[in-house]
């Protein structure tokens, strides 16, 4: 559903991903591990062509997207949550959401403002509020939330579960878990394994901007070298 | 009593078009971040358009219609700009913009005098409306009351499409960060440029609409300029009511300043502006700015590198060559590189502030004119000898800078470059109602050097080695431990704290010092003229100033030289011929258009992609 092949992107003139592969099929939940400044967030810039590759080229739904502008490829359906939340602080809760509506699109669920309320009870307390009334928990789910509105077949997270407290990362599983089974494809980046290894079906590992593993959560944790050399600190 | 009341509504009608105006500007600025300096000149094409279109459309109906459609022309004519001038550079740094809205203020000046002819026109009376009411006795225009009522409304409705629709909560989004808006699926362009749609045809309707108290003529829209700056500025950057609030204030202020302290009009509205930026520093509506917020930070800086040997040499040569200009030019060539050196020593003094200190002031005329005033006031009212008083100039100029420099330094971006504007106005002002002191409109004359400096031959000496000199010293200081402490504060001013440099002193000297070498190029240029007069402590005078910074290229230390030097030539060919305003306009368009980092920046990309010059290490 979506295929990077071999990514380069820099910021000014430093190289951050080199020759980068990666492919994430339908219905699956994809967690891309590493440290921090391993490139997580600059692949996901790089799919939203908000940073855009210098080679390489991303293709979503078989569409070649690389240098498209981010409207574009965010209308085609490809959602994006951004890891330093960014939500708009001076709009209310219900004017964040109405920022990320989009038409409704075939093969995907068309989200509402009662279904995202259901979702996240805590929101639909708040919905006058503004953006920057909210706790930092409240503006994580809301600039998900926000990204629903745009009704995306494919969901990049960035670091989801980075600064909420133990209960609401929780609470974060059960969402990324929900959005799975309403058919939603997931990209996670995280650096947290025990919280990949809740949701995701499928671990990518990279490091210094190039992929050094794929595979599955349990091949993984028989091969303890890799954990060590690429995770943990 | 009843007077009271009238002078209360009649600010309150004056009030209706600066608010459109100002609403304008703030809009355009909330979304896209330009400063639009040709706002005003929108505001006056809706009054030209607006005039015309009076002659054809008769009667009350054809009055509003009229109204209407000047707005609309206006709106497409900014559409029109956005489309050929900004889009292709929104991804250029912060206030590069500004540059190209200068060009568009001089092409539609000449496309207006080819139009509409140099005469001005007097406004008609609107139908229906011609009358006056009685209130307690004084009479009141009953468009004034139109206006008092209409005005309400637009802003009714304009607060109404930013709070309530759709396109209203995406305008505020993009205010706040328009790349998240994009990645959401908005297509930010076609924003843009709705947003530029409605700031000029605000601007236009407010143009048309003063119409009935006013007219129509050349001059509009430099004189709005200030007034709308102003106004966005007091109101807070971005916010309706504020600019509602700050319009009422200006204008009901200024009819009461008329009648109670007539000298005081051109001064009231920056005293205003100056007092509640201090208590308010980012206005009474607006939020803080935070600079890069909006993702626009543009390239990274390089670093500054001592000129290498042949650089030195070409300069040096280059000198030569102007110091032996006496064996082989003329009288006039001598004069035209005394002005333009002196212009030189002024732009660099500015790009000193602008490129090291990260200081985009709009208000450093105040500092060339105020060392020209200092030294031209002191030999007309004492016998000073005259090189005793070009000494004066530049410890005046930073006398004037110490103090506003300690004002506007608190604050960072658009409201540092406001507050200096408004002060360099006040200056202006100053010296223009001060008739019996400063000469006023008339200027000060006779201000001849001393006798043997009064040759144009030995004069041009005198003007190469100070101004060549103070451009080093200005080189000089960029190189030095205090420019690298400015530096860092311009790059990144919390981590300069933290190493122990005090950012607000550090720029606080280099507002200081740029503003005393912007003397000694006043100093300079009162004694090559022998005169003086209001006009170079105009905001014009800075903006051109400006202009020359951004052209030569901000981030290269040679920038205000080059940018200076380049311009006045210009500018002196093109001003024998009758439309050059529209020359210069397209030309300097064209400039930042295709070298979007100035001629100098432009030129070193050029020369490393073609291999003459080697690129430094590690950039891409």
């Amino acid at each position: 559903m979506l295929e990077l092949t071999s990514i380069n992107s820099f910021y000014g003139k430093a190289h951050v991903l080199s020759n980068l592969d990666l492919s994430v099929e339908r219905s699956e939940i994809v967690s891309l591990l590493g440290r921090n400044g391993a490139g997580k967030s600059t692949t996901m810039k790089s799919i939203m062509q908000i940073v855009v590759p210098k080679t390489g080229k991303v293709t979503f739904l078989g569409k070649d997207i690389t240098g498209m502008s981010s409207h574009r490829v965010a209308k085609m359906g490809l959602g994006y949550v951004p890891e330093d939340r960014r939500i708009f602080t001076d709009l209310t809760v219900l004017e964040n959401l109405e920022v990320g509506r989009q038409p409704s699109r075939e093969g995907t669920v068309t989200w509402t403002f009662d279904m995202l309320f259901d979702m996240f009870p805590n929101l639909a307390e708040r919905r006058q509020n503004r953006g920057k009334e909210l706790s930092g928990g409240e503006q994580q789910m809301l600039t998900i939330a926000r990204t629903l509105m745009g009704n995306p077949s494919l969901i990049l997270l960035d670091e989801p579960s980075e600064g909420i407290s133990p209960l609401l990362v929780e609470t974060m599983a059960k969402v990324i878990l929900q959005l799975k089974s309403e058919g939603l494809t997931v990209l996670i980046s995280e650096q947290n394994l025990h919280f990949a290894q809740l949701v995701a079906d499928k671990a990518i590992i990279i490091e210094s901007g190039t992929g050094k593993y794929t595979g599955s959560f349990d091949d993984l944790n028989a091969k303890p070298e890799i954990r060590d050399a690429y995770l943990t600190v | 009593m009843g007077l009271f009341i009238a002078q209360l509504l009649t600010g309150l009608a004056n009030a209706g078009a600066l608010f459109m105006v100002a609403s304008g500007l703030s809009l355009i600025f909330g979304v896209t971040r330009i400063v639009n300096f040709a706002h005003g000149s929108f505001y006056m094409l809706g009054a030209f358009i607006g005039y015309s279109l009076l002659q054809v459309l008769p009667g009350m109906v054809g009055f509003w219609v009229a109204m209407l459609l000047a707005a609309i022309a206006v709106g497409v004519i900014g559409v029109i700009v956005e489309l050929l001038v900004l889009r292709p550079i929104y991804r250029a740094p912060e206030l590069f913009q500004l540059v190209a809205t200068f060009g568009v203020i001089l092409v539609i000046q000449d496309l207006a005098l080819m139009i509409w002819g140099a005469e001005d026109m007097l406004g008609p009376r609107a139908p229906g409306l011609k009358g006056i009411v009685r209130i307690m006795g004084e009479p009141v225009p009953t468009y004034d009351i139109a206006l008092i009522v209409i005005t309400p409304f637009v802003a009714l409705a304009l607060w109404y499409l930013i709070t309530k629709t759709r396109v209203g909560i995406l305008v505020r989004a993009a205010t706040q960060d328009r790349e998240m808006v994009s990645a959401l699926g908005v297509n930010q362009s076609w924003l843009f440029t709705g947003v530029f749609f409605l700031g000029a045809a605000l601007a236009g309707l407010g143009g048309a609409i003063q119409l009935p108290k006013g007219g129509a003529d050349l001059l509009m829209d430099f004189n709005i300029l200030a007034s709308i700056f102003v106004v966005v500025v007091i109101g807070g950057m971005g916010s309706l009511p504020g600019a509602y609030l700050a319009a009422v204030l200006i204008s009901v202020l200024n009819v009461f300043g008329v009648t109670y302290i007539p000298q005081s009009t051109l001064v009231l509205m920056f005293v205003v502006m100056a007092v509640v930026l201090m208590i308010k520093p980012y206005g009474l509506f607006g939020r803080e700015e935070v600079a890069g917020e909006h993702g626009q930070v543009g390239e990274v800086e390089r670093p500054f590198k001592p000129a290498g040997l042949n650089a030195r040499l070409i300069v040096a040569a280059f000198l030569l060559v102007l110091a032996l200009v006496p064996l082989y030019g003329s009288a006039f060539s001598m004069v035209l590189i005394t002005d333009i050196v002196i212009f030189c020593l002024f732009a660099a003094s500015l790009h000193f502030l602008l490129g090291i200190g990260g200081l985009v002031s709009f208000g450093h005329a105040a500092f060339f004119g105020g060392g020209a005033y200092v030294a031209a006031l002191i030999v007309t009212y004492s016998d000073t000898p005259m090189e005793f008083a070009l000494m004066l100039a530049p410890i005046g100029a930073a006398m004037a800078a110490v103090i506003i420099g300690w004002l506007c330094i608190r604050l960072t971006g658009v409201y540092f470059a406001m507050l200096t504007m408004a002060f360099a106005q006040l200056l202006w002002s100053l010296v223009y109602q001060w008739g019996e002191f400063t000469g006023g409109d008339d200027g000060l004359l006779n201000i001849w050097p001393s006798d043997w400096l009064n040759d144009t031959t030995v004069y041009y000496f005198l003007t190469l080695i100070i101004g060549v000199g103070g451009i080093l010293l200005l080189r000089h200081a960029a190189h030095s431990p205090f420019g690298y402490g400015l530096r860092a504060a311009r790059d990144s001013a919390r981590q300069a704290e933290a190493m122990g440099i005090h950012t607000k002193r550090v720029q606080w000297v280099a507002f200081t010092f740029a503003g005393a070498m912007a003397g000694v190029a006043g100093g300079l240029f009162v004694f090559s003229k022998g005169s003086i007069f209001p006009s170079e402590l105009e905001i014009a005078r800075s903006f051109d100033a400006l202009i020359v910074v951004f052209l030569g290229g901000v981030k290269t230390l040679s920038g205000g030289v080059v940018g200076g030097a380049v311009l006045e030539t210009i500018k002196d060919f093109l001003t024998r011929f009758e439309y050059w305003r529209m020359t210069l306009g397209l030309l300097i368009i064209g400039v930042v258009i295709l070298a979007p980092d100035g001629i100098v920046g432009s030129l070193r990309k050029a020369s490393e992609r073609l291999g003459i010059t080697k690129r430094p290490e590690g950039e891409v």
